[in-house]
């Protein structure tokens, strides 16, 4: 009688524990806060870390020339970098206006049809109209050159990664660390290193796309069929003819797809590095958006979607294409084309298009806008502002640090175990240590605000999207069309609305987040099996029933995924909005380039933007691992 | 006269420390007991068999029972954990890496369930595959693969991509890519068990067929009883990765190693797979018979006419010795009897 009452509620008693902890930690939270809050001093300006940074950087330019490091190390990397760089610039710009119109058509012809030509065509003829050749040419080159390096160096890695076991065991947390990093933080270490310039940027640049090339090509190598491999083995194939006759043609599509993704993720990172002096189209969006001048901005801006475009139209259609299938035909037509390039680079074309800009007309609207919706924007600004914003601002800045890091911790611990509580703790106590404590707690603050609504506006378009097929197929050009876009553009529609202010950066990182999320969502929904849906229908489930009893919860993996793709790019966006008014860490690490004083304090900046990434990321991934489907 | 391939006491254990398993009182253990206190998984047990040359020798047994490891531990694609394996008296445990690709290159080749085509390249040049590795050169590997897909019926098709072919017609591409090489030895695993039974059909006439023209010595694994009765010369029942039984098709019909094989052949019609020999008797003394002899080998169905038709029982006889008589009464159990168990 006994065995049989205690055993259901031993059993029960499990889960209502599962339960029970978290509150218990919010509880726990809110009545330490209570107790220990401070009073929000701000951060010092001359904290040990920032010193230390200084004397780093001071001790760097002192044996810039006489350290070894510096003589046979990172001065060759930065010599060759430029060497690429220059030889990569003579190669586009040798070809001269005309010449490299042509050749880009002619590439787009070949490797992914006439249609992409066509776009090809009207898209590097509008970087002459647009008056931005040289800038556009300054892009492509720096792109160019980091894509080159990314493939170099990215696709054998990959491989190997995906041949031997513990390569590949090695690179993933290495890998993990690098792909949440946001882009900001590469650069004051890059300058440190490689001074400003273009050396500095490439290789930003590089350690910025790489991993993307890497990852994507071990996948594609991975992928290769056993059963295909087996047989080529059985044949008596030596290991080296596998990789070079079976796994890589066999993964070429694949790795095509990488060197696409390379080519978008470089091309929204040079954009960025005009903040380190790198030439280019970047350039006019950063001295527009110091401005504020949004129609000055909005030609540059329209430049780069439409190298976005035009680039990623052509990788797309070339890893559609089959290897290997070239008749004598397509070796013709690309014959035709390589002579056409050379006849039209030898004309006489110049770049004296005539000249077609949009600064005035947006500008217009921007004012129009703010004349007449000033009301709305305004009172949405201030609402989210005053309602969200400013009040969790208040709550995280008065925190004592250690709390911060306990309840971290303890969070942490709770959905992914003691690694992700260790990891997530040391990156909140590393970040008190960099003396940016209120810098970082305000960026916080902003970041989960926006995460919020990005989720809460991603779930419902998501579920929306999955649940009804014209809403689908409606919003997939918008959501293929958001995620071609480098991330700098996002600010400019943003800055148009809502001016510089904090709200800048939430709008900015919602419409660069939530592309992803709607996805995400829309694929989670969508990938619970028709038979189970089918079985809750039979049970007589009505469908918001379906929804929230089976669809949502099977879901939760893509969701949780959704959440932690959503935050990681949140992140990376709202420090861009340092640069139009969100102050903060992204301030600090822009100021940390123009002001030499400032540079200890804009490194330290940048490693809190790095512990950020890691501590958001370890909470939302231990969340995803522990509690997701598998 | 030496046998073509020639396996003793072969062992392939998955798993953690394979070697502690082999030659110890583990080895004894079955399956499922091994596993549970090695985590080990003993794919195949002490296999030993022998394959003549221009035979074609049949591995039968249910999904799981090891045939594809036997098969794959012979040109070492898994490597082996013990015993000898012969191919052409050489033994291929001791060849190094070159040698070893030498005997794939040339001696040995196979057919894969799953076709294991290359997607990239042409009809042709998945033929052309084997050749080409060795370094032939472009223009006789090419003339060589051509001949091979006529041989199995598929020219025209050179330069489709594998894609663009049925099922079928994919594992004739694999058929033609395999003898190529002109091996001595073909190697099937489950080769059309991926295709639609009349294709199968189909395939294993040309299997006959090619077996007949070019006279290679063939290995064949398959689930399908129906396909082992038609193929093979002889046929090895694997069960959980030891070898029940080996014998000619009649042999495993008519007299069963134990329940598993029983199991096997139960819905064979018997009549067309026995021969006399299973079913005479011995005349009884002073008795009358026909004066026109059967051969003991003739199977019976091809027997019911003459019997049926005869009044008194007819001899048997084995060369010019007569070995016992058959009537009527034998005959008919052997039509109908198939003894097909209702479960309860
Ligand atoms: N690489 C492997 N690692 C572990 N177990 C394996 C491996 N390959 C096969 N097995 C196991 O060995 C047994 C025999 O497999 P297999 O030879 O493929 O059987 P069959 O071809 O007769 O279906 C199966 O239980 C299978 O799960
Ligand atoms: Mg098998």
């Amino acid at each position: 009688m006994t065995a049989t009452m205690t055993r259901p509620v031993l059993r029960a008693g499990a889960p209502r524990w599962g339960r029970v902890l978290p509150v218990l930690l919010v509880v726990a939270a809110v009545v330490g806060y209570l107790v220990f809050r401070t009073d929000a001093a701000a951060d010092s300006e001359d904290a040990a870390a920032f010193r230390f940074f200084t004397q780093v950087r001071d001790w760097v330019d002192a044996n810039r020339d006489t350290s070894p490091v510096f003589l046979y190390g990172v001065n060759y990397v930065r010599l060759g970098v430029r060497l690429l760089v220059d030889a990569v610039r003579s190669g586009l710009s040798g070809l001269g206006f005309a010449g490299l119109v042509a050749a880009v058509t002619a590439l787009a012809a070949v490797l992914a049809g006439w249609r992409t030509a066509l776009v090809a065509l009207g898209g590097f003829l509008a970087f002459g109209f647009l008056g931005l050749w040289t800038e556009s040419v300054d892009t492509l080159v720096l792109t160019v050159s980091a894509v080159l390096l990314a493939v170099l160096i990215g696709v054998p890695i990959g491989v190997l990664a995906a041949r031997v076991g513990w390569v590949g065991a090695a690179l993933r947390p290495v890998l993990d660390v690098m792909q949440i990093m946001p882009t900001f933080a590469y650069l004051a270490p890059m300058t440190l290193l490689f001074l400003i310039g273009e050396p500095a940027a490439v290789i930003a640049t590089l350690i910025y796309a790489v991993p993307a090339t890497i990852r994507i090509t071990e996948l594609g190598i991975r992928e290769v069929p056993v059963t295909t491999v087996e047989a080529a083995t059985a044949l008596g194939s030596t290991g080296r003819q596998l990789l070079t006759k079976v796994r890589l043609p066999l993964a070429r599509p694949t790795i095509v797809l990488a060197v696409n993704q390379t080519i978008m993720m470089a091309l929204s990172m040079v954009v960025i590095t005009a903040l380190i002096n790198a030439p280019g189209l970047g350039q006019n969006i950063v001295q527009a958006l110091e401005r504020v001048n949004v129609g000055a901005a909005f030609d540059a801006g329209l430049a780069i979607v439409v190298m976005a475009v035009v680039l990623d139209r052509i990788t797309a259609g070339a890893a559609r294409r089959r290897a290997g299938r070239w008749g004598r035909g397509r070796w013709a037509a690309a014959a035709a084309a390589l002579v056409a390039v050379v006849v039209v680079a030898l004309l006489p074309i110049g770049e004296d298009l005539p000249r077609v800009s949009f600064a005035a007309p947006v500008n217009d609207l921007t004012g129009w806008i703010e004349l007449h919706w000033y009301d709305a924007t305004e009172w949405l600004k201030n609402a989210v502002s005053a309602g969200l914003l400013d009040p969790l601002e208040t709550v995280l800045t008065t925190t004592p640090w250690w709390l911060f890091v306990l309840v971290v911790a303890a969070f942490g611990a709770l959905v992914g175990g003691w690694r992700t509580a260790g990891i997530a703790g040391l990156a909140a106590a590393g970040i008190a240590g960099l003396g940016l404590w209120q810098h970082a707690m305000q960026t916080l603050a902003t970041v989960l605000v926006t995460i919020v609504l990005t989720m809460a506006i991603g779930v419902l378009l998501g579920i929306w999207s999955a649940r009804h097929d014209w809403f689908a197929a409606g919003l997939r050009p918008v959501l293929d069309a958001a995620q071609t876009m480098p991330s700098f553009v996002y600010l400019l529609p943003a800055v148009a609305l809502f001016g510089a202010s904090r709200f800048t950066a939430v709008v900015a990182g919602f419409v660069y987040a939530f592309p992803p999320v709607v996805r995400l969502v829309d694929r989670g929904l969508r990938d619970v099996p028709a038979t189970v849906v089918e079985a809750a229908t039979a049970a007589g489930s009505t469908s918001w029933q379906l929804l929230w009893k089976v669809q949502l919860p099977m879901a939760r993996g893509g969701l949780l995924l959704a959440a932690n793709q959503g935050i990681v790019m949140v992140l990376a966006m709202v420090v861009l909005g340092g640069l139009v008014g969100a102050g903060a860490l992204g301030y600090d690490v822009v100021a940390g380039f123009s002001q030499r004083e400032d540079f200890g304090k804009g490194l330290a900046a940048g490693f809190a933007i790095v512990l950020l990434g890691i501590l958001l990321d370890r909470l939302t991934q231990g969340f995803h691992h522990a509690k997701g489907p598998r | 006269m030496t046998s073509t391939i020639t396996v003793e006491h072969l062992w392939k254990v998955f798993g953690p420390k394979p070697e502690r398993v082999v030659g110890t009182e583990l080895a004894a253990l079955p399956r499922a007991e091994l596993r549970a206190r090695t985590g080990c998984l003993a794919a195949v047990k002490d296999v030993s068999f022998a394959v003549e040359a221009g035979e074609v020798f049949v591995v039968m047994g249910l999904s799981g029972s090891g045939k594809s490891t036997l098969v794959r531990c012979l040109t070492r694609l898994i490597e082996p954990t013990s015993g000898e394996i012969g191919i052409d008296g050489e033994p291929v445990r001791e060849m190094n890496p070159r040698r070893l690709r030498e005997l794939r290159r040339h001696r040995v080749a196979m057919v894969f369930q799953h076709f294991g085509l290359l997607p990239h390249r042409s009809v042709l040049d998945n033929v052309a595959y084997g050749l080409e590795i060795q370094g032939v050169g472009r223009a006789e590997r090419h003339r060589r693969a051509g001949e091979m897909l006529a041989l199995v019926g598929l020219d025209g098709h050179e330069q489709q991509y594998p894609e663009q072919l049925s099922g079928g017609m994919q594992q004739r591409v694999g058929l033609a890519r395999a003898l190529a090489i002109d091996p001595a030895v073909l190697l099937f695993d489950e080769p059309f068990s991926a295709l639609d039974p009349l294709i199968r059909r189909d395939m294993q006439a040309e299997v006959r067929r090619l077996h007949a023209e070019v006279g290679k010595t063939l290995l064949f694994i398959t689930h399908d009883l129906a396909e082992a009765l038609t193929l093979g010369d002889r046929i090895a029942v694997l069960r959980d990765g030891e070898l029940v039984q080996v014998g000619t098709p009649e042999d495993l019909v008519g007299d069963p190693a134990d329940d598993y094989v029983a199991d096997f052949v139960r819905d064979v019609p018997r009549s067309d797979v026995l021969t006399l020999k299973w079913i005479m008797r011995d005349p009884a003394p002073g008795e009358t018979v026909e004066d026109q002899p059967l051969p003991a080998a003739t199977v019976i169905r091809d027997a019911i006419p003459r019997v049926l038709g005869a009044k008194l029982p007819i001899p048997v006889v084995d060369g010019d010795r007569r070995v016992g008589v058959v009537d009527a009464d034998q005959l008919l159990p052997a039509l109908i009897g198939h003894h097909r168990q209702v479960p309860v």
